[in-house]
């Protein structure tokens, strides 16, 4: 199915999971924060996020700013 | 009375430094690290922004370098140019800090000022501190909209000395020293400052922190402007406690004139 992943399009697979998108993309050790549909999907609750056709993503992390 | 025993104290926590800096616009990560310590700040602004997707995977983060427990990190809203992105991105940002839920509030006009917007500002900051989240907020000078910003229970209020990276100092002092007068929080000047006396001047005046990025990152040595500007805090501070002489119009000898050979 397709999802869209910071404003692009994603092909992944059918029931795919916060936790399978984020190993999917290789973020794993990474520290970001996931927005889905524009609801916070908080850490301990990516494994149990199943994800639907046209879901929309928002994976974010901290950069340098002022 | 020294600034060890003289804290800044923000939403209940206290801190020795009264100089907080920015972490963008540096050459690498390596000197931003190098900055912010010469700088001695213990408050580090963040933005928040999309993690790049299938793109150097192995990039280091931020804040590995600049770790929660070492610095308060204050995640900001740059960029948000509207109430309902300044929430999103401050809801992702308590996410990604794991709770914690500090922010610096700045809604932006437009891309050529980035002077704030402070309709969208005031109705950002009453949607967080509801929600609550403990709001530092960037508003311009205007003495009405910093009390407005306050009674809806903003932590701290930080109006502008000129525009975001302008480097122009503070312009409108008389406006900061009315913000001053009535506010019960912490009042920080955010953005403008350019050097150090400019810090200086901010510090004297009794504004009880001030928060930069430009003037350090964009200065040909960054770590050595941080040292300055942490010096320039500390000097301004002291001097303000202090309390200066008053200005005349005419000289006053430092010397005695009795027993001099003249005469």
């Amino acid at each position: 199915m397709q999802i869209q992943v910071n404003g692009e399009m994603l092909q992944v697979q059918d029931d795919i999971t916060l936790t399978g998108l984020i190993s999917q993309l290789e973020l794993g050790d990474k520290r970001i924060a996931i927005e889905l549909n524009l609801e916070i999907i908080p850490r301990s609750e990516h494994a149990e996020a199943v994800l639907k056709e046209a879901d929309r993503v928002e994976i974010v992390h901290a950069i340098g700013g002022g | 009375m020294s600034h060890q025993n003289d804290p800044l104290i923000i939403a209940g926590q206290s801190y020795n430094s009264r100089l907080l800096i920015g972490t963008g616009k540096y050459k690498n990560l390596e000197e931003t690290r190098i900055a912010i310590e010469a700088s001695g700040a213990e408050i580090v602004t963040v933005a928040v922004r999309r993690t790049n997707i299938g793109q150097n995977p192995d990039e280091p983060n931020l804040l590995d370098i600049i770790t929660p427990d070492k610095y308060t990190i204050l995640p900001n809203t740059a960029g948000c140019f509207n109430a309902e992105d300044a929430v999103r991105t401050c809801k992702l940002a308590r996410e990604l800090m794991n709770g914690h839920d500090l922010v610096k509030l700045e809604v932006l006009g437009d891309q050529k000022t980035l002077y704030p917007n402070v309709v969208d500002t005031i109705k950002a900051a009453d949607k967080l501190v509801q929600d609550g989240f403990k709001v530092m907020v960037y508003t311009s000078d205007d003495p009405i909209v910093a009390q407005e910003l306050e009674s809806l229970g903003c932590v701290a209020i930080m109006p502008l000395g000129s525009m975001i990276g302008s480097g122009l100092g503070i312009l409108n002092p008389h406006n900061i020293n009315v913000i001053m007068e009535d506010a019960k929080v912490p009042v920080l000047v955010d953005a403008g400052v350019g050097t150090a006396s400019e810090a200086a001047v901010a510090m004297e005046m009794g504004c009880d922190a001030v928060l930069m990025n430009s003037a350090i990152a964009g200065a040909r040595n960054p770590v050595l402007m941080a040292s300055a500007m942490r010096k320039a805090i500390e000097a301004g501070r002291e001097a303000f406690l202090a309390g200066r002489m008053p200005r005349k119009r005419y000289a006053s000898a430092s010397s005695p004139m009795d027993g001099t050979i003249i005469g």
